[in-house]
């Protein structure tokens, strides 16, 4: 049989799932961004931005842009009625503090005990940049990472330990992959939803690693 | 009478002192002040300290200042976007120091300069390559309540600019949407606070419920006078 990925829609699709009613998320820049596109209509979420937003909404037609009214990957975004603006040191006080319920990130590799690692690829000929990725890792309740399980040379992203530079260190909640879901336990890593066609013991042979589920 | 209304913006800068360190607010679009990066580069100051989340973008206010070869170091969160080729080339030239400080590390160790506090623990960074002095050296760190934590200390501003919306002529300020971001926290740590404003105000005119920077931050408010109105 055949094993059937999920494509980054249906990816999205999960993670908008498991928001639940009333949580502060912060979506990161590139994939998680679209998490919004796939929340339930009947399901209020407040969504923060780290450039100082809370209750952001969709992005405006162009016809109503504002510039100063931008996401933290600098796209023009609209405020919801009940939003709120707020200055830096307030919008990473509130990550920080621990008030923000789930942010989603993307990722270079994710560690069997949590540790991420998504700013770097430690290439010493690129310019380094961080931006928000550190305080966000550690700052929410609960940090959830969208990325493909496997890269574009066929490696694992999921791995014994990061080769990366480290963006935080066991602070990964979950991981939603397009072959599979992991979710970090007290017992260690669970699976707990894989693609059509693929089993349990094919996950394991294709990570090289061991889950319960 | 007080009156920290400027009458341009070179009066409003003053006098900035060689190997200044210059505060300087903006995200993205939002809240860069233009006006004043570019009397900053009238002014001529040279061998600054830059503190701004970016390296600047293209070719114009932050990144024509490092064109000018004025600044000897940046202190930012992202210096690398599509549009920092001006850093990009001075930093692969080492003509100019990066210190790479998680964002909200950024924003707090402002903030700390600007409250008084002389330093602070904070779980970002810990474990990381960041958690290293500019010399290599490793920071402090400290276990708090079975938590690690990184010891990061003030940055303080000899002249913060900020973009502000409105400004009377006690300093007194308000923002306008994001373009918030790191204006009231810079406006608190500088010994010399430059607001740009939109709209100058009447004293009391703008309700005291909604101002976000209060005067006794500010030194010199001015007026954008050749903006558009929105």
């Amino acid at each position: 049989m055949s094993i059937q990925k999920w494509d980054k829609a249906e990816v999205a699709q999960r993670v908008a799932n498991d928001i639940f009613e009333g949580a502060y998320v912060n979506l990161g820049i590139g994939q998680p961004t679209q998490v919004a596109n796939h929340l339930p209509k009947d399901r209020e979420v407040i969504l923060h931005s780290e450039n100082g937003i809370l209750g952001m909404g969709p992005s405006p037609p162009d016809s109503a842009v504002d510039y100063d009214l931008i996401n933290a990957g600098k796209q023009p975004v609209t405020l919801l009625k009940g939003g709120a603006f707020f200055h830096h040191a307030d919008s990473f006080a509130m990550m920080r503090g621990g008030h923000l319920d789930i942010c989603v990130l993307g990722a270079y590799q994710v560690s069997v005990t949590g540790d991420l690692a998504n700013w770097s690829t430690g290439n010493p000929a690129d310019i380094p940049a961080v931006g928000g990725a550190m305080d966000l890792a550690v700052g929410a309740k609960e940090t959830w990472v969208m990325m493909d399980l496997f890269d574009k040379q066929g490696r694992c992203k999921l791995v014994p330990a990061c080769t990366y530079p480290l963006t935080g260190v066991g602070c990964v909640a979950r991981v939603y992959t397009d072959l599979a879901i992991f979710v970090f336990t007290p017992d260690g890593l669970t699976v707990t939803a894989t693609a059509h066609g693929l089993s349990l013991e094919a996950l394991m042979r294709m990570t090289g690693l061991t889950f319960t589920s | 009478m007080i009156n920290k209304i400027a009458p341009n913006v070179a009066d409003a800068i003053g006098t900035v002192a060689d190997g200044s360190t210059v505060l300087i607010g903006g995200f993205g679009t939002a809240g860069i002040p233009s006006e004043l990066i570019e009397g900053l580069i009238a002014q001529g100051a040279r061998g600054l300290t830059i503190v701004n989340n970016n390296a600047g973008n293209g070719d114009a206010g932050l990144a024509r200042l490092l064109k000018a070869g004025c600044v000897e170091k940046i202190i930012c969160s992202f210096p690398r976007q599509s549009d920092s080729w001006v850093f990009d080339d001075l930093y692969r030239r080492k003509q100019i120091a990066l210190e790479l400080v998680p964002q909200g590390n950024l924003a707090e160790r402002i903030r700390a300069a600007g409250a008084g506090i002389g330093g602070f623990f904070t779980p970002t960074g810990y474990g990381t390559a960041l958690a290293k002095l500019p010399s290599g050296e490793p920071k402090e760190t400290r276990l708090i309540n079975g938590r690690w934590y990184v010891y990061e200390t003030p940055i303080a501003g000899d002249l913060a600019l900020v973009h502000a919306e409105c400004g009377d002529r006690w300093g007194n300020l308000t923002y306008r949407m994001a373009a918030r971001n790191f204006g009231p926290v810079m406006a608190t740590a500088a010994k010399h606070t430059v607001a740009s404003v939109r709209t100058i105000k009447n004293l009391g005119e703008i309700d005291p419920e909604h101002i976000v920077t209060p005067g006794i931050y500010v030194a010199k408010v001015v007026c954008r006078a050749s903006e558009a109105e929105r």
